[in-house]
């Protein structure tokens, strides 16, 4: 059996507006992924509880509300914690690009604004995971 | 990580070892298979209830309030919630979670979503083998929810001890309460989203039918009426379940049923052993103007199993 790729799309903190995270979800189910999608305003420990439950390689969140400086760093702690640093934490939003740098720097892949292709995402985790799994 | 070290780390009871070891389940890896083998007889009989029915009926929703209901009454409550895979892409949008947001971060419970990946039956061809890894963690009931079905998709019967079947009070009249698959694997039937026209109606409907497939000495088949969006009458559910759960236990149908199960996984396990050892004859056929049947029979002459003509003929 193939190992298929299962990716958890969430959407951490207050902000209500999901169609980002759900158009990512269905684009990468179409990318042969499995995606396990949560819905809105799921906690960090949320995330991290749901990303280990479902033993996901791959976290994307979806951040519009300019909380990312806050809630990246910590999704990260949470997954180091739990002994999970081999989950890659990527995602997008409206994040400015120095604030991306910044998280790039503390261990989040790749980050995407408005204007991202889907299928650039879904070729960006693909490629993780040839690399980073067997 | 080494399966020396994820199998301490299960042991110990650490829920991300738990979920490790589903996925080498599902994905059929040989530490998977190992474990499985290694941890039969030690496994805990968990009781397992399968909910199931048309999609859209508020499975997931009915099962949000089930899991914190269980989370009260039970330590250990593990739940495997089953979505489709596309056939096309083999990818697959897993959204059991988004309505069971109300206690899957509760310490008692572990949620497990799982893609169906190719089987047609409602659940993935890995739910039996996932039920076990959950049962080895020593959970005390397992609630299995299936893909969204129709009439014919019942696997889920042969791998839980108790079926609810959960439909709307529009799934139909009579007739199709009537008719054969869905409407016999219930041990209970809910009727859902019960603020609609013709909740009672439905209800009654069911009970009808039903009462005309029960022989005498058969102990009725509960109907109840529910609106999970809003948590009513979950709780009469609930202890409803606990009834025939313990009618199930001391009728001796549960017993009568786990054995039934180990029966078919049996077959089940033969079934695909039996179809990849023969692959390479299949794939190195000759094409020829022989006959479906008569090129059959040439394989099987290969694998030198002993397939007399009686039983060529009885099929």
């Amino acid at each position: 059996m193939d190992k298929k790729i299962r990716v958890l799309v969430a959407k951490p903190g207050l902000d209500g507006h999901d169609r980002g995270a759900k158009v990512i979800a269905s684009a990468l189910a179409d990318a042969g992924m499995e995606v396990i999608y949560t819905g809105l305003h799921q906690t960090p420990e949320k995330i991290v509880r749901t990303a280990v439950e479902e033993d996901v390689d791959v976290i994307g969140l979806s951040v519009l509300s300019g909380a990312h400086m806050s809630i990246f760093p910590k999704v990260l702690e949470l997954l180091k914690k739990e002994g999970k640093t081999d989950i890659l934490l990527t995602g997008g939003g409206i994040i400015p690009a120095e604030d991306m740098e910044e998280l790039n720097k503390l261990g989040v892949g790749k980050l995407f604004g408005p204007g991202s292709k889907t299928q650039e995402i879904a070729e960006y985790i693909s490629n993780w995971h040839n690399k980073n799994r067997e | 990580m080494k399966y020396s070290d994820l199998a301490i780390d299960f042991k110990s009871g650490k829920r991300s070892a738990l979920a490790r070891m589903i996925t080498l389940v599902d994905n059929e890896e040989r530490d998977g298979f190992e474990f499985l083998k290694d941890n039969y007889h030690k496994r805990k009989e968990s009781f397992r209830l399968g909910i199931t029915g048309p999609p859209g009926v508020g499975k997931s929703s009915l099962m949000n309030h089930l899991i914190e209901r269980y989370a009260q009454i039970y330590a250990k409550v593990g739940v495997i919630a089953i979505d489709p895979s596309s056939p096309f892409t083999g990818g697959a949008l897993l959204g059991d979670r988004l309505r069971m947001n109300k206690m899957y971060d509760h310490e008692n419970v572990f949620v497990r979503s799982l893609a169906s990946r190719g089987s047609l039956g409602g659940l993935s061809t890995s739910t039996e083998n996932v039920a076990q890894v959950m049962e080895s963690f020593g959970m005390d009931i397992i609630l299995i929810e299936t893909v969204g079905v129709g009439q014919s998709e019942l696997d889920v019967m042969e791998i839980t001890d108790a079926v609810v079947v959960v439909l709307v009070p529009e799934s139909g009249d009579s007739i199709q309460a009537m008719k054969a698959g869905l409407m016999e694997i219930g041990d209970v039937f809910v009727v859902n989203k019960s603020d609609r026209d013709g909740s009672d109606r439905a209800v009654e409907f069911i009970k009808t039918s039903l009462s005309f497939k029960k022989a005498a000495s058969e102990k009725t088949i509960p109907v109840v009426k529910t609106n999970a969006l809003n948590d009513e009458n979950i709780d009469s559910l609930v202890s409803i379940l606990e009834e025939t759960k313990s009618y199930l236990a001391s009728s001796g149908k549960m017993k009568e049923k786990r054995e039934s199960r180990k029966e078919k996984e049996v077959k089940e396990i033969l079934r695909d052993l039996f179809i990849k050892s023969i692959d390479k004859h299949i794939k190195n056929m000759e094409n020829t103007d022989a006959s479906p049947y008569e090129k059959a029979k040439e394989i099987l002459k290969k694998t030198g199993l002993n397939v007399t003509e009686e039983l060529w003929t009885k099929r």
